[in-house]
């Protein structure tokens, strides 16, 4: 890593790092603020799923429609074994990132098997995670449309939190280590051998890579991170249900961050869900300012929309291109 | 399951897999001619369905049938002009960004519906709605009938004017070679706006079509996006007659599903169905590949 880069990386890091405690902790240094730290969780957390999704969708070139499925996997996973076998949460965790590994192998291998690719393989997803929210409206264990309700029990032994502080820490570590992961995924052989899939397939091929066993590894790695995710989610808000756990609404939230940002590069989630978020909450507060507005929540989702269109348009590699290209108009490292 | 019920879930089904026809004709003209998958379909579904609603609810109250014309000309220029405005302008010719562009234009549209009309569901009343009529044992509503047989009679219209009509003949050229047909003269372009356009309109006679029997929310497009993929993958993507019969067998499909595991999880079998059929026979029925 260039050393400026790494000053830049120390210096978010942190930031990051204090930013809490000016709003939250036992004595906030600034002003208490939830809003200031439920945000900032929004933000850490998306950016995590999305870098789930970029291993695969933008490192990869697998795009995904259905990745929720693997969040809901991780979310109903750890939630059936605490709240139904009685195990901790913490033990639960990687039981459900385990899922998320075991689902990720499990569409891949059926999908890359029949040679499924692009809107084919987009499709398909959205299809496994259509059937995955039918099944759990109505399989006993998941108690159907009615949803799973986790105690309130705010230990941290129980991976509960009284203090939210603790809830961005933990989306904070993810963040950080799937951006260590996609940082490495920039340098291995494996990450080079996944561009070179989604540059060209049949050149990849050609060149003695495995396609299919690495498009395989790269489902399982990003299924299984999304599940971490979905855990994660769980114990934050005590509640799942369906639609929540395996909605399209959380899919394109996971592509839209690491489009928008740039797919297939390491910050690219970050700043994608950086925007979104800073975006939507502006776009809800001008919504609610002017005068008649009941709901402008879909408001914030429409400049969303019209994001993503014109990024395809105007920014085909994302937010993270402009610093790319103020760099090397300022002709530095 | 006794053979009545059976028999009555078959022909129920049937008369619902009508409109999916319809739908899925949109689709699979789209996906034949400008080899794009058109996700903002549903979206775009919901959007007819609510013009219907507004049409109907106007001082002279327009009946959805007669409004048919109306709404399906109006889709026409709609996509017509989304594709001119947009969809062909910003994606570059490239398979991913058009899947993207879809999206994101799906993602506007459902939620400038959700900002307009709110979140709840309206259904239109029209005095038809509650009358049956009686085939063996299978007791039918009166407007699923008439949507049964007025999609397959515009099926028929399309398929004619695509197979006799000189804009026919272009949209066929263009499917089938699209440099040869730039080479003769025919202005691409120009045929894949009036492909998007005519496949936009479907949705708009779906929709004056559906809305007797049926409900519209901001979300009810979502329902359809799957069951208009299921359809067309099962036909064979660009199939005409795939289509027609990927339909019939899917609405048969989701109704017997529903009557043997009930209402919640017979849902399962359309997009058991999808999946089944991109894993095992990727080119669908009538597709070749």
């Amino acid at each position: 890593m260039p050393r400026r880069a790494a000053i830049w990386c120390a210096l978010g890091l942190g930031a990051a790092v204090v930013y809490p405690l000016l709003f939250g902790g036992p004595a906030p240094l600034l002003w208490r603020s939830s809003y200031a730290l439920n945000v900032a969780f929004l933000i850490l957390f998306a950016a995590f799923i999305g870098q789930s999704w970029n291993v695969a969708g933008g490192f990869a070139g697998q795009t995904s429609f259905g990745h929720v499925v693997f969040f809901g996997t991780g979310a109903y996973v750890s939630t059936i074994l605490h709240v139904t076998w009685g195990w901790n949460p913490w033990a639960a965790w990687p039981m459900a990132a385990a899922a998320g590994a075991i689902v990720g192998w499990l569409i891949a291998t059926l999908s890359f098997r029949a040679g499924l690719r692009g809107s084919y393989f987009a499709l398909i997803t959205l299809a496994f995670a259509e059937a995955f929210r039918i099944l759990a409206n109505s399989a006993p264990f998941t108690r159907g449309g009615l949803g799973m309700l986790i105690t309130a029990d705010p230990r941290a032994a129980n991976f509960q939190f009284r203090d939210p502080v603790w809830f961005y820490y933990v989306a904070l570590a993810l963040c950080v280590a799937s951006l260590a992961l996609a940082w490495w995924l920039t340098r291995s052989r494996f990450g080079a051998r996944l561009v070179a899939i989604r540059e060209n397939e049949d050149a990849a091929r050609a060149l003695g890579i495995d396609v299919f066993r690495e498009k395989v590894r790269a489902l399982t790695l990003s299924g299984a991170m999304c599940a971490a995710g979905g855990t994660v989610y769980a114990q934050k808000y005590l509640y799942i249900d369906p639609s929540i756990a395996f909605g399209v609404d959380k899919s394109v939230e996971m592509l839209l961050v690491s489009m928008i940002g740039g797919a297939g590069t390491v910050f690219g989630p970050l700043i994608g869900a950086t925007a979104l978020h800073l975006v939507g909450e502006v776009t809800r507060d001008l919504g609610n300012m002017v005068p008649g507005v009941k709901n402008a929540q879909p408001l914030a989702l429409i400049v969303y929309g019209v994001i993503l269109i014109a990024i395809v348009r105007y920014l085909p590699d994302g937010l993270m291109s402009l610093f790319r290209r103020a760099r090397r108009r300022g002709g530095g490292a | 399951m006794t053979l009545d019920i059976a028999f009555a879930g078959i022909v129920n089904g049937l008369m619902a897999g009508g409109v999916y026809v319809l739908v899925a004709v949109g689709l699979t003209l789209i996906y034949g001619v400008l080899h794009i998958v058109n996700f903002a379909h549903g979206s775009l579904l919901m959007l007819a369905m609510y013009a219907v609603l507004y049409l109907f609810r106007q001082p002279v109250g327009l009946d959805p049938y007669l409004a048919l014309p109306v709404v399906a000309g109006g889709a026409f220029a709609f996509g017509y002009a989304l594709y001119r405005g947009v969809i062909g302008r910003f994606s570059g010719g490239k398979d991913d960004n058009i899947l993207l562009i879809t999206l994101g234009l799906s993602i506007i549209i459902d939620n400038a519906a959700l900002f307009l009309f709110t979140g709840d569901t309206q259904t239109i009343d029209v005095s038809y709605a509650g009358r049956f009529v009686t085939l063996g044992p299978a007791l039918l509503p009166l407007p699923k009938l008439i949507s049964f047989g007025a999609s397959l009679l515009l099926c028929a219209l399309l398929g004619a004017f695509i197979a006799l009509t000189d804009t026919g003949k272009a949209i066929r050229a263009v499917a089938k070679e699209r440099q040869g047909a730039r080479l003769v003269g025919i202005d691409v372009e120009n045929v894949f706006a009036i492909s998007y356009g005519i496949g936009v309109a479907c949705l708009g006679a779906a929709a004056c079509l559906l809305m007797p029997f049926f409900y519209v929310s901001p979300s009810s497009g979502h329902a359809f996006v799957l069951i208009a993929f299921t359809t067309v993958v099962l036909g064979g993507m660009g199939s005409f007659a795939g289509a027609l019969v990927g339909g019939l067998l899917i609405g048969i499909v989701e109704s017997l599903g529903g009557l043997r595991f009930g209402e919640q999880l017979g849902q399962i079998g359309i997009p058991a169905v999808f999946i089944a059929i991109l894993l095992l026979r990727p080119a669908g029925l009538f597709g070749e590949r």
